[in-house]
């Protein structure tokens, strides 16, 4: 097994499918009356969160408390790193207390990666500024296997601000790894360079949302911040929602079996239509419970539980 | 005192006996006090002259000081280095200049011109007091805001103009600002698979392209900084061939390492213009051979270690260079001496207008500054090994060919067995 996730690129074919066997044994569990393992009694998971989000906190501390973990939550305001002290000290004090698993969420890119270099235990990516989020593309894929049936070979379409988004490149990486075919899609300000190259080859690009839509087995929506605007990635929202937002009539385009997904948190009438996400083919909600349960397979494989 | 080098290549020729009078100048008479140097084997070059090294005082002295910045040079090989503006506060008065050109004087370790910033405060808005600085005692030619951009068009036409009065030239950091915002590294594949904001080379390009068009409209002197791009080297190949009076610099690190260096986040490899693509590096590479570049500088970039030993994005840009230049610059193009004298010696010290350095050394007459490298010898980078108060090289646990191992300032040595003898 890997030590670290903080890339979806840290998965093979096969550790992710563990993963994601593992997650489905885990949401069996949390049909029971009593939802807790023992697995991982006596040790600690630190969530070290630099940016609040409290919705991917949450997940985490309910996958780590599941598993019998000692939950830490180390939010970045009101601590010692409002007061100016460095990743390094806090990763040093870290591990001083004995973190087995350090969670982190953190607005610059790369820092699980540094992170990694001062402490022992694992370190989990919990999103990291533009750049990845593992579990979150984990459980787009584990949702997209328990609806659809199947992975490889799924024509999977991820619209909207891919330039920014960590969750379209662990989604990509880790899709690709699984042989889906991805499709980006988005205004040509918002799909960055080479992404072919840069992140799998069998990666397609699309500027136009309609001819996609009908071969799609899966549009993932991707949050899209208004104030993107301002920077000249595209002239309003009213345009941004007219060519490249999910209402009812491109929903309806759609083959009958797809799927519309969205990693939240949404704006709705902006990328998506209230009606969309509503509808029985969104499995907006899905996702957020299939999140606990794929963090509890990443946080019990990682710190190798019994 | 005076010094006889024994056995000395100069320039890779036969070996010959090379005699330093203690009047500072190279002479043709031996003199039977001069102190004897087996220098068999050893390859004599002509002082390196640095057109860019940020030795971060006044103001960072917990990253660099002259002094150690002054040692690190005499260890690289270099007689003379021009000492950046952007210190704190920034050399834009004849009273900055003149501190730094004293701290130099008083270190004695090589010959430290300052470099006057262009405008009031690095801020792009007011022009700074060109004439005084060059007037001052610092005696200031090069004038540079390096770090930003002179991006206003009618304030860089100004300053080029304004340093024909004295003969200074404008030294470009090119970086379009607009087209840099928040850039972390070079906008491509790497950056795009890191999730770092791109630095597209067109923001150097553009900017490269504007001044070599207004150098040429009002006839003055343009000296671009740390050219980084293939299409850099191509707008100065054909601004060059129209006859505009342009120079740039190349600097070792953009002739050998990638963007690629940036996968594992370490900020070691963060530096300003960002590390591009091997493409670039082989345009880089012909251009210094063809001479569309013309010198080689360091931009020697000491940081402290907490401004390094943290997330990417928050770390500052740069990196050591001026006791690695040399044996990078020999590990990329080979003992080609004739080639390296003149990019690394005789251009710099004329571009930056310091007469007594890149003299001649068969020359009796010419003032005694050279360096003598071991081209057979190798050694291993070790961050803590190294006279600079920094240690952020990205050549960390590199094998380097070439060592230095003496070098001369007028005739002094500053550095004798591979040691500074202060």
């Amino acid at each position: 097994m890997i030590k670290h996730l903080r890339s979806a690129a840290d998965l093979d074919a096969e550790t992710a499918t563990l993963i994601l066997d593992t997650a489905a044994e885990m949401a069996a569990l949390s049909g029971r009356e009593v939802k807790k393992l023992p697995a991982l009694r006596g040790r600690t998971v630190v969530n070290l969160f630099y940016e609040d989000s409290t919705r991917t906190r949450i997940s985490f501390e309910a996958a780590a408390k599941r598993l019998s973990a000692d939950v830490i939550n180390f939010s970045a305001k009101g601590s010692s790193v409002s007061k100016g002290e460095s990743l390094k000290d806090t990763a040093l004090t870290l591990q001083a207390m004995g973190a087995d698993a350090v969670v982190i969420r953190h607005s610059a890119s790369g820092a699980p990666h540094r992170l990694a270099n001062w402490v022992e235990g694992s370190v989990v990516n919990a999103g990291d500024g533009t750049h990845e989020h593992p579990t979150q593309a984990l459980l787009d894929a584990y949702t997209m296997r328990s609806r659809l049936g199947r992975l490889d070979g799924l024509r999977v379409s991820i619209v909207g601000d891919v330039l920014h988004s960590r969750v379209a490149r662990s989604n990509v990486l880790l899709l690709s790894t699984l042989g889906a075919q991805v499709t980006l899609v988005g205004p040509p300000t918002l799909i960055p360079l080479d992404v072919a190259a840069a992140l799998s080859p069998s990666t397609k690009v699309s500027y136009d949302l309609d001819s996609v839509i009908p071969d799609s087995d899966v549009v993932m929506m991707l949050r899209v911040q208004t104030e993107r605007m301002q920077d000249s990635y595209f002239p309003s929202a009213r345009e941004y929602s007219r060519r490249y937002g999910l209402d009812l009539p491109r929903m309806r385009n759609m083959p009958e079996h797809a799927i519309v997904m969205h990693p939240g948190p949404m704006n709705r009438g902006m990328e998506i239509a209230p009606e969309v996400a509503d509808s029985p083919r969104s499995t907006i909600v899905e996702q957020v419970a299939n999140g606990v349960s794929v963090r509890m397979a990443v946080l019990y494989l990682l710190l190798g539980g019994k | 005192m005076a010094y006889l080098l024994k056995g000395v290549s100069i320039l890779g020729g036969k070996p010959t006996d090379l005699h330093l009078g203690d009047d500072g100048l190279i002479t043709d008479r031996s003199d039977d006090k001069a102190e004897v140097i087996d220098a068999t084997g050893l390859v004599a070059l002509p002082g390196l002259v640095d057109v860019h090294t940020h030795l971060r005082e006044p103001g960072r002295e917990d990253a660099e000081t002259v002094e150690t910045g002054s040692r690190a040079a005499a260890l690289g090989g270099y007689t003379a280095v021009c000492a950046m503006a952007n210190t704190s506060p920034v050399a834009d008065t004849a009273g900055v200049v003149e501190q730094v050109w004293r701290l130099g004087r008083e270190a004695g370790l090589v010959d430290v011109q300052p470099i006057g910033a262009v405008t009031v405060g690095l801020a792009g808005k007011q022009m700074a007091e060109l004439g005084a600085m060059a007037t001052s005692a610092a005696k200031v030619r090069i004038f540079s805001d390096d770090g930003f951009c002179v991006a206003d068009p009618k304030l860089m036409r100004r300053a080029l103009e304004y340093v024909k009065a004295f003969d200074g030239v404008i030294a470009q950091h090119a970086e379009e600002p607009r087209l840099t915002e928040g850039a972390q590294m070079h906008e491509g594949e790497v950056s795009t698979r890191l999730g770092l904001t791109g630095w597209p080379a067109v923001a150097e390009e553009a900017i490269i392209a504007r001044d070599v068009l207004l150098a040429e409209h009002v006839g003055s002197r343009l000296h671009v900084c740390h050219v980084s791009t293939a299409g850099s080297v191509e707008v100065l190949r054909q601004a060059k061939a129209r006859g505009v009076r342009v120079t740039a610099e190349v600097t070792p690190h953009h002739l050998l390492l990638t963007d690629e260096m940036a996968s594992g986040y370490d900020p070691v490899f963060k530096v300003n213009p960002p590390l591009r693509t091997a493409r670039d590096v082989d345009a880089l590479r012909q251009a210094l051979l063809d001479g569309v570049i013309d010198v080689v500088a360091t931009d020697h970039a000491p940081h402290a270690v907490q401004d390094k030993e943290c997330e990417w994005s928050y770390a500052r840009p740069g990196m050591l260079g001026l006791e690695t230049a040399l044996p990078i610059v020999l590990s990329v193009f080979g003992e080609k001496w004739e080639l390296i004298a003149d990019r690394m010696s005789i251009a710099p010290a004329r571009i930056a207008g310091l007469a007594g350095h890149g003299g001649d050394l068969t020359k009796a007459g010419s003032p005694a500054n050279l360096t003598l490298v071991d081209p057979s010898a190798r050694w291993v980078v070790e961050p803590g090994g190294l006279a600079s108060r920094s240690s952020n090289t990205p050549y960390a646990g590199m094998t380097l060919p070439g060592r230095i191992v003496a070098t001369f300032l007028r005739g002094e040595a500053t550095v004798l067995d591979g040691k500074a003898v202060k």
